[in-house]
C-alpha cells in the first residue's frame, strides 16, 4: 500500500519558472560570450564578400591591438565619463538629500522626479541628433550667442576636442543625474528615521548630518550606483558616436572603446573585435571588484583585522 | 490535471520558439521552406539554378530606396499593381516582387545585403536573392568574379556588345569584373555639371548667361581667378572642400588597391585635391562653417539666404538634394560645364546568382536599363540622365526635357559633352571606405586642428581598422 502521507512538493515549480531566463541567458549572453572569447583567438574578418579565416593565430590580435591606440580611446573614453560622471553624481546626491528632507518642504517634488528622470527616456541618438544641430555653427546656440553680443564669430563647438569632449560629457550628465537622484533617494529614504532625529536632538548641523550619517548609510546604493556607472561609462558609445558621426572628430580625441570596436565590425572583424571585447571584459571586472571591495568594507574602524591579527599571534605564540 | 497540461505546453511552446529562432542559421534543411513567406506551393522547384526552366513566384530586389521601383513600375509593362506601403509588386502573371529596402547610410544596405547572399545557396526559392542594386562607390565588391555574386549578363541571355551598344562605355566598364565580363547594367549615368546662382552671377559678373559663365569655370585656373572676383563681393565659390573632391577623386589613374594586391596607393590627384582645398580655404574662396557634405549646414548652404555660388552636381543631385533645399523661386539656378569632367554615382542593377527567376531578370534588366524609350520616358518623368548616347543626344536637341526648376533651362545640353568626355576611373572594393576615410582624416587637417603628417596617419590608422587585409599605404612624392 502507499504512503498517503506524501509530501507535496512545489519546488519543482520554482525551478520550471526560472528555467526561461536560465534557457534565454545561455543561448542568448552565455554561448556569444564563449564564441567572442573562442574568436579572439582567430583570424577572422570578411573582405568584401568574401570570408578570411577563421585561422588560429594565438595572441596576435591582443598584441596587435596593444600596439594600436587602443590606450589612448581608452584614455579619451575615462575623460568622457568624468566629465559627465562628477556633476551627474554631486547634483544626483544634493537633489536627494533636499527631496527627502522633511524640513526643507519641496513642493512638487514627484513632478520634479518625473522631470529630471525625463531625459534618460529620450534615445541617445536622437539626443545627441538634437546637441548636433543646436551646437553646430550655424546653430540656434550660435545664433543666440551672436545676438546677445557675447561672441562676434559663431562657435566651432563639435571642431575642438574640448568642445566636443564637454558636450559628451554634458549629455551623459543630462541623461544619468535623474536616474542617480531617484536611486539615491530610495536609498536616503530607508535610512532609519530615529537616527536623523536623535543626530538633531544632539544639535548636528545639516552639513554634519550628510557626511557622517546619509552618506557611510547610504554606501551599498552609492556603490551600485558607481559600478553601474563606471561599466556604462565603459560602454559609452550612441551619444559621441551620433555626435561625431562615427569619427571621434576631431583628430580621433573623441572615439571611445566601443567606438573603436564598432569600426572594427565594419568589416566584420570578429577576431579583432573578440579580443578587444575581452579586454573590456577583464578590466570591467577589475573595476568593479576593487569598487566593490572598496564600499563593501565592513571593517570601519579596524577593529576585525586587529582582532584577527591578534588571534593569528596568539596562535603562533 | 488540465492546468498541468496547459502549463506543459506553453513551456514547450516557448522552448520551441527559441529552438526555432536559432536553428535558422545552420538549419538548411529542407523542413524550413514550410515557413517561407506568402504560403506559396512552389516548394518543389529546389535546385534553383539559372538553368532549371520553371520561374519562381517571388522576386525578391534589395535596394536602398524607392527610385529603382519607381522606375520599374514607369517603365516595365509587366507590372500590375503595387501594395499601397511599396514592399509587393504583383506583375500581370501573377508574380511577386518583394521590395526589400535598407538604408545605404553607415553601410545598413550592404551589411543586409551580404546577409542574404551569405545565405543564398541554402535559401528556399522564394527566398533567394534576384536582384540587387549597388552604387558605383562599392559596385566592385560585387562584380568580384572570385565573389561571383552577380551573374555575368552573357550567362542571362544578354550580350553586352549588342543589346547595350547604346549604353555609355564607362558605366560598361565600371559594372565589368577585372577580366572585363560585364556583370551588371544601369539605367542612369551620372555626368556632373556645375550649379550656380543666376542672381549671383549677374551681381558679380554682370551676366547669368550659362555659355559666358561657363568660360569663367572651364579649368581649375580660371575658376580660381573667378573665386577671387566672387570673394571681393563676398561670395563663396562653393560650400565646402568636400565639393570638389568627386572630380579630383574620381579621376585617378590607377585604382586605390590593385587587384590582388593589398597596399593602398594614394594618387596623386588625391593630394591635390587635399593642397588646393586648402589653399582655397586659407584665401576664403570656401565657406569655413560647412564641413563636409550631407549636413545641416551644407543643406542651409543651398538655401536662398546662403553666400554660396555654385555646386558641383549630377542630374540627381540637383533633383533630390538641391532642389528640395532651395527655398525660393524656380529659374534661379542654372547650369553649366564644370570645371573638369566628372562622374558622381550611379546605381547598378544586378542578376543575383542562384535566382530562380532568370527570365524576368533578365526582362527587368532590359525594361528598364536598356529600352530607348523607356530610358527617355525615364529622363523625362524623374530628370535622370539615362544610359543611351542616341536618346540623350536628343533629349539636349529637344526643348521638352528642359528643367522648371532651371527655369527652362535644358540640362541635357551640358550633360552629354560631360557624359562623353568622362574617364572613370578604375575602381577597386575598398572604394569606398578609402573615399570616405580620406575625407574625414583630411577634414581636421583642411580645419587646422592637426598637422599633414598627423592627417596621413590618422588616414592609415582608419583604413586598417576598415580593411583588415591592407598590409600597406603608400603615399604620393
Amino acid at each position: 500500500m502507499k504512503s498517503k502521507h506524501k509530501k507535496v512538493d512545489y519546488s519543482k515549480w520554482g525551478y520550471i519558472f526560472i528555467l526561461p531566463f536560465f534557457v534565454s541567458f545561455f543561448i542568448f549572453s552565455f554561448i556569444p560570450l564563449v564564441d567572442t572569447i573562442r574568436y579572439s583567438f582567430f583570424e577572422y574578418y570578411r573582405s568584401g564578400i568574401k570570408e578570411i579565416g577563421p585561422n588560429f593565430v594565438g595572441m596576435e590580435n591582443y598584441i596587435s591591438l596593444l600596439g594600436s591606440d587602443m590606450l589612448k580611446y581608452a584614455a579619451n573614453t575615462l575623460i568622457l565619463w568624468i566629465i559627465g560622471f562628477i556633476p551627474q553624481i554631486v547634483i544626483a546626491l544634493v537633489l536627494a538629500e533636499w527631496f527627502v528632507d522633511a524640513r526643507l518642504k519641496i513642493h512638487g517634488t514627484q513632478f520634479f522626479k518625473v522631470v529630471i528622470y525625463l531625459p534618460n527616456l529620450i534615445m541617445a541618438s536622437a539626443f545627441a541628433m538634437l546637441f548636433f544641430t543646436m551646437f553646430s555653427t550655424n546653430g540656434p546656440v550660435n545664433s543666440i550667442l551672436m545676438s546677445i553680443g557675447l561672441t562676434s564669430q559663431p562657435i566651432d563647438f563639435l571642431g575642438s576636442a574640448m568642445g566636443t569632449r564637454s558636450l559628451v560629457g554634458f549629455m551623459n550628465f543630462l541623461m544619468w543625474f535623474g536616474n542617480s537622484t531617484i536611486m539615491l533617494m530610495a536609498a536616503i529614504m530607508g535610512i532609519s528615521p530615529d537616527v536623523f532625529e536623535a543626530s538633531e536632538l544632539d544639535g548636528c548641523n545639516s552639513f554634519q548630518r550628510f557626511f557622517y550619517i546619509t552618506l557611510p548609510q547610504i554606501r551599498p546604493i552609492l556603490a551600485y550606483t558607481l559600478i553601474t556607472a563606471i561599466i556604462g561609462g565603459l560602454q559609452m558609445f550612441d551619444v559621441p558616436q551620433i555626435l561625431t558621426n562615427g569619427q571621434g572628430t576631431p583628430d580621433r580625441t573623441s572615439m571611445t572603446l566601443i567606438m573603436f570596436l564598432n569600426s572594427h565590425l565594419k568589416s566584420r572583424n570578429y577576431g579583432m573585435a573578440g579580443a578587444l571585447s575581452v579586454y573590456l571584459f577583464i578590466v570591467s571586472g577589475i573595476l568593479c571588484f576593487f569598487v566593490y571591495r572598496m564600499t563593501n568594507n565592513d571593517d570601519p574602524d579596524g577593529s576585525k583585522a586587529a582582532a584577527k591579527k591578534a588571534k593569528k599571534q596568539q596562535r603562533r605564540g | 490535471m488540465k492546468k498541468r497540461v496547459v502549463s506543459i505546453m506553453l513551456i514547450a511552446a516557448m522552448a520551441a520558439s527559441l529552438a526555432a529562432g536559432c536553428g535558422k542559421s545552420s538549419g538548411s534543411d529542407s523542413g524550413n521552406g514550410g515557413s517561407s513567406s506568402g504560403g506559396s506551393s512552389s516548394g518543389g522547384s529546389s535546385s534553383a539554378g539559372a538553368s532549371s526552366g520553371e520561374e519562381g513566384k517571388v522576386i525578391n530586389i534589395y535596394s536602398w530606396n524607392d527610385e529603382f521601383r519607381e522606375r520599374v513600375e514607369a517603365v516595365y509593362p509587366e507590372v500590375k499593381e503595387t501594395s499601397k506601403d511599396g514592399t509587393v509588386t504583383v506583375l500581370n502573371d501573377g508574380t511577386e516582387i518583394h521590395w526589400i529596402i535598407n538604408p545605404n547610410q553607415d553601410g545598413v544596405y550592404q551589411q543586409k545585403l551580404d546577409e542574404a547572399l551569405m545565405q543564398q545557396a541554402d535559401a528556399s526559392a522564394d527566398d533567394k536573392v534576384d536582384i540587387f542594386l549597388s552604387e558605383t562607390d562599392y559596385v566592385n565588391k560585387y562584380t568580384d568574379a572570385d565573389a561571383d555574386a552577380a551573374i555575368p549578363l552573357k550567362d542571362l541571355g544578354i550580350d553586352p556588345d549588342r543589346d547595350l551598344a547604346d549604353q555609355y562605355d564607362f558605366t560598361k566598364v565600371t559594372a565589368s569584373d577585372v577580366d572585363g565580363v560585364q556583370r551588371g547594367s544601369t539605367w542612369q549615368c551620372c555626368p556632373g555639371l556645375l550649379v550656380y546662382r543666376r542672381d549671383i552671377a549677374k551681381e558679380v559678373f554682370g551676366t547669368d548667361d550659362p555659355e559666358e559663365i561657363g568660360q569663367k569655370v572651364k579649368d581649375w585656373d580660371t575658376i580660381k581667378a573667378t573665386a577671387e572676383e566672387l570673394k571681393a563681393k563676398g561670395y563663396y565659390t562653393f560650400a565646402s572642400y568636400a565639393d570638389t573632391f568627386r572630380l579630383y577623386g574620381n579621376s585617378i589613374e590607377e585604382s586605390w588597391v590593385s587587384p590582388g594586391e593589398t597596399t593602398i596607393k594614394v594618387d596623386q590627384k588625391i593630394m591635390d585635391w587635399v593642397n588646393s582645398s586648402k589653399e582655397w580655404l586659407d584665401a576664403g574662396y570656401l565657406d569655413k562653417n560647412v564641413k563636409g557634405q550631407w549636413n545641416d549646414d551644407w543643406n542651409k548652404a543651398m538655401s536662398s539666404a546662403s553666400k554660396v555660388f555654385a555646386f558641383l552636381f549630377p542630374a540627381w543631385g540637383i533633383d533630390f538634394t538641391l532642389n528640395p533645399n532651395w527655398d525660393g523661386e524656380d529659374g534661379v539656378w542654372a547650369v553649366t560645364n564644370p570645371p573638369q569632367e566628372y562622374n558622381w554615382g550611379g546605381s547598378y542593377v544586378h542578376a543575383c546568382t542562384g535566382t530562380d527567376n532568370p527570365e524576368h531578370v533578365k526582362d527587368i534588366i532590359l525594361a528598364v536599363t536598356v529600352d530607348k524609350d523607356n530610358l527617355l520616358k525615364i529622363s523625362k518623368d524623374y530628370s535622370d540622365f539615362t544610359n543611351t548616347t542616341s536618346g540623350m543626344k536628343e533629349a539636349a536637341e529637344d526643348d521638352s526635357f528642359a528643367s522648371e526648376f532651371l527655369g527652362g533651362q535644358n540640362a541635357f545640353e551640358y550633360f552629354v559633352p560631360v557624359a562623353e568626355n568622362i574617364e572613370i576611373a578604375p575602381l577597386s572594393a575598398y572604394d569606398q571606405g578609402c573615399v570616405e576615410l580620406i575625407q574625414n582624416s583630411f577634414s581636421d587637417y583642411l580645419q587646422g586642428k592637426v598637422d599633414y603628417d598627423k592627417a596621413k596617419k590618422n588616414f592609415e590608422t582608419a583604413i586598417i581598422e576598415r580593411y583588415p587585409d591592407i598590409t600597406e599605404i603608400q603615399w604620393p612624392e
